[in-house]
């Protein structure tokens, strides 16, 4: 088995580090740079911020953010929210970002995926989606940060998108994020069944057990957390020893 | 404090490149300069993306010619990435390509079955442990002399560099059981597949040893 990747996630509106449930009612938690820098010590094999606001806004503040953290954090770092262009791309990558995460865009202009994918290679490309449940084993493709229905499949949408260029997936459970009740294992397993790129499960963490029914059940590559360190439930100390007593390899590691 | 160059030809991550070594207390400079990456010292060749891309870029700014220039001149020479691939002599991506004829070998796209016959993701992307070739018993006097067997890199790539000369691969991974080469080197040339800037603690003790080379 490959490494399975322990990801902090960041979400981010204006200057701060924030946390909702279901995407909603956003709480300032405090500085982001102070937080990355804390998972990147507890040993985060990379870091997601996400802008949750830039969709609705139109407009991406992450650029100075991601700077300031590349300049004592030396891990990959995913950038997604409000991304609507190559150029929007090539500035977060310039800012120190090496992959960026596009939904909202990539929905409305599905050749976006493409033009990234083409411009930065597709290992740069994840394709950031937002799921929320329809019915049994079917969900709908929302974006804005969780807000509107786009109509697509699920299934449907991934398989476009990877088709179309995209090297990873972020997959955020709509209903189970910021509730602490454990990973959606039918939607990751539905994801992990289609593609063959690798998927980040994310949305629900809310005990370092749970990444285990997301990757033994659900086959995720990566397991993206939010609230479980933000609220310092668990260090991502805690979460590696529990992957290793359930036999799940992650990377060794020893701040030194 | 050390000096060192990072060539900027329009690709790859620079920035990280740049904190990273500053991180370790070096004096860098991104330049697409001659005459600048000439006059440092140390030289890395950074690099993401498709191999040709690379080589296009290089060539129509001249700067291949400074590469193997600065190789000629005994400065040291750290490629990462793409970076390294571009050392060797060409790539089989897309369509056979000429590289920089530095380090002798070619560059071949990371199979895609494991030595078991099952099939595996590419890009190989993630952590992977760092291994002894067949032939080293350590890596005393290498790049890697801080390194143990066993500590983890960050890679993403979907083609490896293989060098003719085994003795000129430091440093491999396993994926899938197979052996993709993780540090090449020769005389004063150096060249990684992982991202040391982006490799953590690990990583930073790589670059750490490159300054003091």
């Amino acid at each position: 088995m490959r490494k399975i990747r322990l990801i902090a996630r960041l979400d981010i509106k204006g200057p701060n580090l924030i946390k909702g449930v279901h995407l909603e009612g956003l709480r300032v938690i405090g500085l982001p740079n102070e937080h990355a820098l804390r998972y990147y010590q507890q040993g985060a094999d990379e870091l997601i911020y996400m802008d949750c606001v830039a969709s609705l806004y139109g407009r991406n503040s992450l650029g100075d953010i991601i700077q300031n953290t590349a300049k004592d954090v030396f891990i990959p770092i995913t950038v997604g929210g409000g991304i609507r262009s190559v150029k929007d791309a090539t500035n977060l990558l310039r800012c120190g970002a090496d992959k960026v995460a596009v939904n909202t865009a990539a929905v409305a202009n599905p050749q976006l995926i493409s033009d990234i994918s083409q411009r930065f290679g597709s290992q740069c490309m994840v394709l950031s989606i937002e799921a929320k449940q329809t019915g049994p084993n079917k969900w709908e493709v929302y974006t804005d940060n969780g807000r509107e229905p786009s109509g697509l499949d699920l299934i449907d949408w991934i398989k476009k998108g990877v088709g179309l260029g995209a090297g990873e997936i972020l997959l955020t459970s709509v209903d189970r994020e910021g509730t602490r009740k454990g990973f959606d294992i039918p939607l990751v397993q539905a994801v992990t069944q289609e593609v063959s790129v690798p998927v980040i499960a994310s949305g629900g963490m809310g005990k370092p057990e749970d990444m285990i029914d997301a990757v033994l059940e659900g086959k995720a590559d990566a397991i993206a957390m939010a609230d479980i360190l933000h609220y310092d439930r668990a260090t991502l100390g805690d979460i590696r020893s529990a992957a290793i007593t359930a036999g799940i390899e992650v990377r060794d590691f020893e701040y030194a | 404090m050390p000096e060192v160059a990072v060539i900027d030809y329009g690709l790859g991550n620079l920035l990280s490149v740049r904190r990273g070594l500053e991180h370790c207390g070096a004096t860098v400079t991104v330049t697409s300069d001659p005459d600048t990456i000439l006059s440092a010292p140390r030289v890395v060749l950074p690099g993401v993306g498709a191999f040709a891309h690379g080589m296009a870029e290089l060539r129509s700014q001249g700067l291949d010619i400074i590469v193997r220039k600065v190789v000629a001149q005994g400065s040291i020479l750290l490629g990462i990435c793409l970076g390294m691939q571009m050392l060797l002599d060409r790539s089989v991506e897309f369509s056979n390509t000429e590289g920089l004829g530095i380090i002798p070998g070619s560059v071949v796209p990371v199979p895609s079955t494991t030595t078991n016959g099952f099939s595996q993701k590419i890009p190989h992307i993630g952590w992977n442990n760092l291994v002894l070739p067949p032939g080293f018993e350590n890596w005393e006097e290498t790049l890697l002399q801080d390194v143990k067997p066993g500590e983890a890199l960050y890679f993403v790539h979907s083609f490896m560099a293989v060098p003719k000369n085994p003795k000129h691969c430091i440093a491999n991974c396993l994926y899938g059981g197979v052996s993709v080469p993780a540090i090449i080197g020769r005389n004063n040339i150096y060249g990684c597949q992982f991202h040391p800037e982006k490799s953590g603690v690990v990583g930073l003790k790589i670059l750490r040893r490159f300054l003091s080379l």
